[in-house]
């Protein structure tokens, strides 16, 4: 009986299994690493924060990542006066939308939202900002291979270089930027990895207290089990 | 009780004994405790099955407290802040973030209506599997289906309130369903959103129907669903009345009473539950996207339709019904058709009790015949509901076409396959421990 069930059940979802759309790179984990995420926080507010907002992320936050408030101050504080404010900008949607056709998103879920059936969003965000590459096309002169035809031009291409498209469709670095590919990856990396933090900046806490949550749990679950064995034992 | 209640009472007319006896002697405390929990006499011989009862009960006791709280910091507000985002999408960050403890509640509480989903549908396969529904406990059974329909409107208009992209595009789907309803269809649909579009007005409605008017009604539900179970007691894995083995007490021979014995077995039940419940709050709280969607990170946006509209697991094997119906029939549109047999799909449930002709309630003494019906109904429900998660291709709509015929068929056919199915004969006494 059982085996018929679960034949009935998975036959017909095998037909299902499809294949994905984009293949994505796998972003390296940086969550437990406070250099790389300092360097990533450092990345977004030089490169980012302009056009990009971050408005449900406050800047004294930052003090997760092991900084003072006295360094945030001195060193990141650019869009706001107060350091308990969040992380917005000052270009108003309304113009944002004239010159880039939509305007910039803010970017604090953004690594949540991005999460798909290929890949973590994060590595949506990793395989996305190494993937420009140079369309005459294009009024920005950039296209991306895995958001085509985005509004958004090749803001790191200083440091990445150039890459082009070569006629099988691969991305061939035409002229080469101020950093290495393999640094600049790793910037990526840590960007990604601060845009991932942002996202859910209670996860690894959420995570550390799951496990103490369990283990009161199954204490309490073995005392529960001995009241009822002790109370069920005159049942026959 | 009201010739007793004389008995509590000195000559002065003051209350003999204690606190206990005080309170007693002004509103039934006693005989609510003995009919309900240390004199309800429930069969010894519940199994597995048997927690996802009471499980329900704890988990909508835990829906409505986390709600509370999100309610104290939530916004129904559709207007965009200085960043471009809707205010009720800003304030449940606002919780995750700034609020103490926030994260946590809000979490409980979208994991919760995921598992209230999973511990009702088990409830009702228990219902099944035993026969629950069958003569005395139609009135149990449905109360439950209302219950079930209740919970469903509940959790569609809870899903609204974050305000996000399926949010948003998931109720225009739904609410516009109801305009292919021939005469009243378009004005029930404005009365729901009340306006042309989900909009500020419709946020406002949902969540007042939401945290009020449909919970409200549930723990009446829920009670009532409850009182009519004490009164004609527990049915059990045997399918037989234990109130017709009775001792020389009045007792049945194979009933327990709930409280203490079962107030332990569920207690353990509901430690094992909250293990898994906090495995997914906090290991995985969106739940692989079926929890909580990623695309609902997104703050809804009217003039961006997402390429994929998926409802939540627990909607889809429904949504795969309303999907699979493609063909004008009788001068009927199809979307017409996918109302109705979506509808029907939940409301046939209501039918359940008087379309089992069987002579026996449990699956342990059922016929080949039920044993295989409700095994390929179990297959192609999920089938449906992996469907429902899924873009419709002609493929897979017909998959969807052929199991929601099947589904049909399980209620349809159960008079003659119960009636034909050869039965075993139920023992005397509850089996088992």
């Amino acid at each position: 009986m059982k085996k018929l069930f679960l034949a009935l059940l998975f036959v017909p979802l095998l037909a299902f299994a499809a294949g994905t759309e984009v293949h994505l790179d796998k972003a390296p984990d940086r969550s437990r690493d406070l250099a790389a995420l300092q360097n990533g926080a450092k990345v977004f507010v030089n490169y980012c924060l302009n056009c990009h907002s971050a408005s449900y992320y406050r800047y004294n936050r930052l003090t997760d990542l092991g900084l003072t408030e006295g360094q945030i101050k001195d060193n990141l504080l650019f869009t706001a006066d107060k350091i308990g404010e969040p992380m917005t900008i000052a270009m108003r949607r309304a113009e944002a939308k004239e010159w880039f056709g939509v305007p910039p998103p803010d970017l604090t879920l953004i690594a949540r939202a991005r999460t798909s059936g290929s890949g973590s969003g994060a590595d949506w965000l990793y395989t996305y900002l190494r993937s420009y590459h140079r369309d005459d096309s294009r009024p920005t002169g950039w296209n991306n291979l895995v958001f085509p035809n985005v509004g958004m031009p090749h803001i790191l291409w200083e440091l990445q270089g150039e890459q082009e498209l070569s006629p099988d469709h691969k991305l061939v670095l035409a002229k080469p930027g101020v950093l290495q590919p393999a640094e600049f990856d790793a910037m990526v990396a840590d960007l990604v990895g601060f845009l991932t933090y942002i996202a859910e900046p209670m996860a690894n806490f959420r995570k550390e207290l799951g496990v103490v949550v369990l283990i009161f749990l199954f204490v309490l679950f073995i005392f529960s089990y001995a009241l009822k064995r002790e109370y069920w034992k005159d049942i026959h | 009780m009201g010739a007793a209640n004389t008995d509590k009472y000195k000559s002065d007319g003051s209350a003999a004994g204690g606190l206990l006896e005080w309170v007693d002697a002004r509103f039934p405390l006693l005989s609510l405790w003995n009919d309900h929990l240390a004199k309800y006499y429930a069969p010894k011989n519940f199994n597995f099955w048997y927690f996802f009862g009471s499980l329900a009960i704890l988990v909508l006791v835990l829906q409505i407290v986390t709600g509370i709280f999100l309610t104290m910091h939530y916004k129904p507000d559709a207007a965009l802040n200085a960043s471009g985002i809707p205010a009720a999408f800003a304030s449940v960050e606002y919780i995750m973030r700034d609020v103490p403890w926030g994260w946590l509640i809000r979490y409980m509480h979208s994991t919760g209506a995921s598992a209230f989903f999973i511990v009702v549908y088990l409830h009702m396969f228990r219902g099944m599997l035993y026969g629950s529904y069958r003569n005395p406990r139609e009135l149990i059974w449905i109360f439950g289906v209302l219950i079930f329909l209740l919970l469903m409107a509940e959790a569609f208009l809870g899903y609204l309130l974050p305000w996000g992209q399926l949010s948003y595009w998931g109720a225009q789907v739904i609410v516009n369903m109801f305009t292919a309803i021939p005469v009243i269809g378009p004005d029930f649909a404005l009365l729901l959103r009340g306006d042309y579009v989900v909009s500020d007005a419709t946020l406002n409605r949902f969540f007042a129907l939401h945290v009020v008017a449909i919970p409200l009604a549930l723990i009446g539900l829920v009670a009532a669903h409850i009182m009519a179970l004490h009164e004609v007691g527990s049915n059990n894995p045997d399918g037989i009345e234990i109130k017709k083995k009775k001792g020389p007490d009045g007792i049945p021979l194979d009933g327990i009473p709930f409280h203490p014995y079962y107030s332990v077995k569920d207690l353990v039940g509901a430690v094992v539950f909250l293990m898994v419940f906090a495995i997914v709050i906090f290991f995985m709280p969106e739940g692989g996207g079926y929890f909580l969607e990623y695309n609902n990170f997104f703050p809804a946006d009217p003039l961006v339709t997402p390429s994929h509209i998926a409802p939540l697991w627990y909607f889809s094997p429904y949504y795969s019904i309303l999907r699979a119906n493609t063909v004008n029939f009788f001068w009927i549109d199809a979307k017409l058709w996918g109302v109705i047999f979506m509808g029907l799909g939940v409301m046939i449930f209501f039918f359940l009790p008087w379309l089992d002709r069987s002579p026996v309630k449990s699956i342990r003494y059922r016929g080949p015949l039920f044993k295989g019906a409700l095994a390929i109904f179990v297959a192609c429900f999920i089938i449906l509901g992996v469907l429902g998660t899924m873009p419709a291709t002609p493929g897979l709509t017909m998959i969807a076409q052929v199991c929601s015929i099947i589904y049909f068929a399980f209620f349809l056919l159960m008079p003659i396959y119960t009636s034909l199915d050869r039965c075993k004969a139920e023992p005397e006494r509850v089996t088992g421990k």
